[in-house]
């Protein structure tokens, strides 16, 4: 047999080890309560949104349990977590759609770009221009698949057709939809397929170029194809958008994000590099929970 | 992170087909063993069938390995293991090939024993290496005990030992260089006792590298390459 020659073993610094290299990135929760943003400062990375002290009720019952949380800029942020722990809940805070909820109650700050979106002298709708979302289900408008797109730039008042065309074709483009609809898109968005609909939903929704994109569940009633492209644009999104995503599948939270959070019964357990997350987390609940056992 | 204090996989299956790769390995590590140790005893008593049984029946750890590989793809594919699951189909993964390494180097000292033209030879040039080959057994038995209990404590101290094997296997490489230098017509069966001395040596360093995958495997921290003193201080300041 060959002689396998004799491994290194002299004494290195722990953190020049690449292997390690997910690893220190880690983010214990109690640590970024202490000081938020030690997530992203290890990784060097600007904040989008930063959540302080979130607290929200339904009614009486309590859905988020004093949340502290970063979101670093254009990286693919996760949530995980069981049903009815609160990431979708979590999720629709950031562009105020749980103000359509009677009865909610919410404390603490939001921050989107140092700016906190449960102050007064916030418009929502320019929140909402800024923080897009798309839902588990495509929802497009029984209208052409031109006239979707185009739909968030004519209620800003843009006419100009050269401009609308224009805006249309780079968004279908960037949600990979372009190939596939150049030749119908003045068809009734309504006859494509499930996959098809949902990126055209997230066309309509970077067409307005927001800042934050908000995935829940954006896959998870669409096929594997389907599914592996709306993976492949997210992958490329994120070079121009922070993006948060909810999923139920661990697998694709391991596959497309950055960092992952994992929620269980309102609370935020761990977040923190997903590398780390899924290979070594922290918390014996995230070990339970992402390896399928009994917590 | 001890097995028993695991809660169950919410799919049995699951928990039945870990289980199996772990009790494989430790059965391969149990033949690997055993070769070693029948090596060991023609080194201490000059009886040539332990070692010829033993390069007759390398081929056992080879298909284990063969097996034991083929199972953790099919925890990968099936199953995508995530956290301790996962870490522990890789740690499987290297120690099996370690454990096929230690194999190898054991058919080698064997075949090496084998070939002596005179059995006196043993005597003379293989005996010190008895009490290095001792500890080297030693070494891989706590280190395959290690890995049986999920512990990293035991897997540091082995790990550590890897360095007394090191400076012993100075101490007899002079010696040996010694014979020769003395006798021009020892140069041919002394060599070979270099090769003998060389692959005991190798056998501690795969020992070690289990340990090191015992470590990966309970801490979650890549510890090769590394000073061990170092991560071990680490841990025990994370675990306070």
């Amino acid at each position: 047999m060959q002689q396998k020659p004799e491994p290194h073993r002299e004494a290195t610094d722990i953190s020049n080890n690449p292997a390690n290299a997910g690893l220190s990135r880690r983010v214990d929760v109690d640590a970024l309560r202490g000081s938020h943003g030690a997530q992203t400062q290890e990784a060097d990375l600007p904040i989008c949104i930063d959540v302080k002290n979130l607290n929200l009720f339904y009614s009486e019952k309590q859905a988020l349990r004093d949340i502290n949380l970063v979101i670093p800029e254009k990286r693919v942020t996760a949530f995980i977590g069981p049903s009815g722990c609160g990431k979708s809940t979590l999720l629709r805070c950031f562009n105020r759609m749980n103000d359509l909820i009677d009865n909610v109650r919410i404390d603490g700050e939001v921050n989107l770009q140092g700016e906190n979106i449960f102050d007064a002298s916030i418009n929502i709708a320019t929140l909402r221009r800024r923080v897009g979302m798309v839902f588990q289900k495509p929802n497009p408008f029984p209208k052409s698949i031109y006239e979707n797109v185009a739909y968030g730039l004519r209620i800003q008042g843009i006419k100009a057709r050269r401009v609308l065309d224009k805006a249309v074709e780079r968004s279908l483009r960037r949600a990979a939809l372009w190939d596939e609809v150049k030749d119908r898109v003045h068809d009734s968005a309504l006859g494509l397929s499930g996959g098809q609909q949902q990126r055209l939903v997230i066309a309509r929704a970077i067409a307005i170029e927001p800042e934050v994109l908000l995935l829940d569940e954006p896959a998870s009633a669409l096929d594997p194809i389907s599914t592996l492209k709306i993976e492949e644009l997210i992958y490329e999104l994120k070079n121009d958008y922070t993006i948060v995503i909810v999923t139920h599948n661990m697998q694709q939270a391991a596959r497309v994000s950055d960092f992952t959070a994992f929620m269980y019964m309102g609370d935020l357990i761990e977040v923190g590099s997903t590398k780390a997350l899924f290979t070594a987390p922290e918390k014996k609940q995230t070990e339970d929970y992402i390896t399928g056992r009994y917590g | 992170m001890s097995t028993s204090r695991i809660p169950h996989h919410i799919s049995q299956q699951f928990d039945n087909e870990l289980e199996d790769i772990r009790s494989k390995v430790l059965a391969m590590g149990g033949l690997v063993e055993n070769h070693l140790k029948k090596v060991l005893a023609t080194l201490s008593d000059g009886d040539f069938e332990n070692a010829e049984y033993v390069a007759v029946n390398d081929f056992q750890v080879n298909s284990l390995e063969v097996e034991i590989d083929s199972d953790c793809t099919d925890i990968l594919l099936r199953r995508q293991p995530a956290a301790g699951d996962l870490r522990l189909v890789l740690a499987v993964s290297k120690t099996i090939t370690d454990l096929e390494r230690i194999g190898d180097e054991t058919e080698k000292i064997a075949r090496l024993i084998l070939q002596l033209s005179e059995p006196s030879a043993l005597k003379t040039y293989y005996v010190g290496m008895l009490s290095m080959g001792n500890h080297v057994l030693q070494m891989l038995h706590r280190a395959l005990d290690a890995f049986a209990r999920m512990d990293s404590t035991a897997a540091f101290a082995v790990a550590r030992e890897d360095r007394e094997i090191d400076a012993e296997t100075d101490v007899i490489m002079r010696n040996l260089i010694t014979f020769m230098m003395e006798d021009p017509r020892a140069i041919s069966p002394v060599l070979d006792a270099v090769l003998a001395l060389r692959a005991l040596e190798r056998i501690g360093d795969h020992a070690h590298n289990i340990c090191e995958n015992v470590i990966y495997l309970v801490e979650g921290k890549d510890v090769r390459h590394v000073a061990l003193e170092q991560v071990e201080e680490e841990l025990r300041q994370r675990n306070r």
